[in-house]
């Protein structure tokens, strides 16, 4: 897993604070209109977001680059692959 | 000399901020005028019922002129927004003819607006061509995002003899996160009045991980879905719909075949914004989640669907932003301070979700606290029809 000071990020989501409709759509939303090879971070401070995010990355077949703990809130990065 | 504050859009955030700021700003302080494109207000949840029973698209439940709902201060202005000039603060506008109330332009076809603070409540529409299939296919797929669609699929629903229905969405995000739940549930309970359920097979399409984003409330919606024998399916994200063979596809790789579809159709921002280069690549206008400005612009700001809060689209979000813009704008516009707890939005939303068999559950939050769903009951039912009705009354004159 890159350490997150190598990644560089194209676009940064902040849906900390988020429920409905909540981080994971908030990632669906910015996953949809980045370009292919484009990084995605995505800022949420909803505990469900450590288990649902990396699961819909993995099932949508993209690249889950990790999951960054900050103060009260979690920054999730993926990469976008097809 | 007066302050001009202009607000695009007559939705519910829109109505509501205009009608606050007419309240409490003299016309010493500020002249407040709201742009329109038909001049008319719809009460957009009503469209969930239409498939369902007799009311017709025009009844006053539904949609009233806007005039009517605006304070006597409030100018109003039906046209188009062509133009957003934030650079030189002015909006070109192309009025819709026969319907104007313009205030000095001699009843000219075009003008231009200046500002010096600008409201932006442009809300979302609808565009089919985001999603491959849905233009091709029109006719053929159904949803209850606009009135008249939403009598289309009811139209639909009265041939339907048996089959599959399947309810999805076409994109993310959309308008009323509980909506397509709530119409499956009602769907269940209309197909059971007509004797038409047995011959039906519901099947519930959600691209999350679950049936709804808030967890919570998933878990209370899952058995119900389970008990009434509706079918469910998740992580599917709409990729494509062939309506010719009837078939749903997903980014996942699943295709489901379907008599009858019900999609959400894709959300945008709205085409003056796009036009005008303000917002994101869906459209949507970067906004500060406290203070409601948007990102990189100064004296204009955004409420409702037109933003790209966390938030859900709702009319609720709308309402709760439009009353702390409007002591936001008050003070901006008095030279003073804003205070920080009546002028920053918190996030707060409420909102209703039908369940079917007349009852609903209440969806309340912030951005601190999430939503501790009750459990379905009759009260909260009632209490959802009774707001679609004292609606007209009291939440675009922003009396609530």
């Amino acid at each position: 897993m890159p350490e997150q000071t190598e990644i560089a990020i194209d676009k940064e989501i902040d849906a900390r604070g988020s429920f409905c409709p909540g981080p994971l759509m908030e990632l669906i939303r910015g996953m949809k209109t980045l370009p292919v090879g484009g990084t995605l971070a995505v800022l949420s401070s909803d505990p469900g977001s450590a288990r649902d995010i990396p699961a819909w990355i993995q099932k949508a077949r993209h690249e889950f680059l990790g999951a960054f703990p900050e103060q009260g809130y979690t920054r999730f990065v993926a990469r976008k692959t097809h | 000399m007066p302050q001009h504050i202009l607000v695009v859009g007559g939705g519910v955030g829109g109505t509501i901020v205009a009608n606050l700021l007419a309240r409490s700003l003299h016309r010493q302080e500020a002249e407040i005028s709201l742009i329109d494109s038909t001049g008319m207000h719809a009460y957009m949840p009503g469209w969930l019922y239409l498939p369902f029973n007799r009311v017709e698209t025009d009844d006053s439940q539904l949609i009233r002129p806007e005039r009517g709902l605006l304070n006597n201060q409030v100018h109003l202005v039906t046209g188009e927004v062509q133009h957003i000039d934030t650079r030189n603060r002015e909006l070109h506008v192309r009025h819709t003819l026969d319907k104007d109330e313009i205030v000095g332009t001699g009843g000219a076809s075009e003008a231009t607006y200046p500002y010096d603070y600008l409201v932006l409540a442009t809300g979302a529409r609808l565009v089919l061509s985001d999603l491959p299939g849905l233009m091709e296919g029109e006719g053929k797929w159904h949803h209850f995002y606009e009135a008249q669609a939403a009598l289309r699929l009811r139209e639909a629903l009265h041939r339907f003899e048996g089959g599959r229905i399947v309810i999805t969405v076409g994109g993310i995000p959309y308008r009323c996160p509980p909506a397509p739940l709530e119409f499956t549930f009602l769907l269940d309970e209309w197909l059971r009045k007509r004797g038409l359920r047995e011959r039906t097979e519901l099947h519930y399409l959600s691209p999350l991980p679950r049936v709804f984003p808030i967890e919570s409330v998933a878990e209370v919606a899952t058995p119900l879905l389970e008990e009434r024998d509706v079918k469910y399916t998740v992580f599917f994200n709409t990729e494509a719909v062939d309506a010719e063979h009837r078939v749903i596809s997903s980014l996942e790789g699943e295709e489901i075949a379907y008599d009858l579809l019900v999609l959400v159709p894709p959300h945008r921002g709205a085409k003056v914004i796009e036009d005008s280069g303000l917002g994101d690549e869906q459209a949507w206008l970067p906004t500060d989640h406290g203070t409601l400005e948007v990102k990189g612009l100064s004296h204009v700001y955004a409420l409702g669907d037109a933003t790209d809060l966390p938030v859900s689209k709702s009319g609720s979000a709308a309402h709760f932003e439009a009353r702390v813009l409007a002591q936001r704008l008050i003070a901006v516009v008095r030279g003073e301070e804003p205070e920080p707890e009546k002028a920053t939005y918190d996030g707060e939303v409420m909102c209703f979700l039908e369940t079917g068999r007349n009852r609903a559950t209440q969806l309340v939050f912030n951005y601190e606290h999430p939503p501790r769903p009750p459990r379905p009951s009759q009260y909260y039912h009632m209490e959802k029809l009774l707001f679609n009705r004292a609606y007209w009354h009291i939440v675009p004159q922003g009396l609530l």
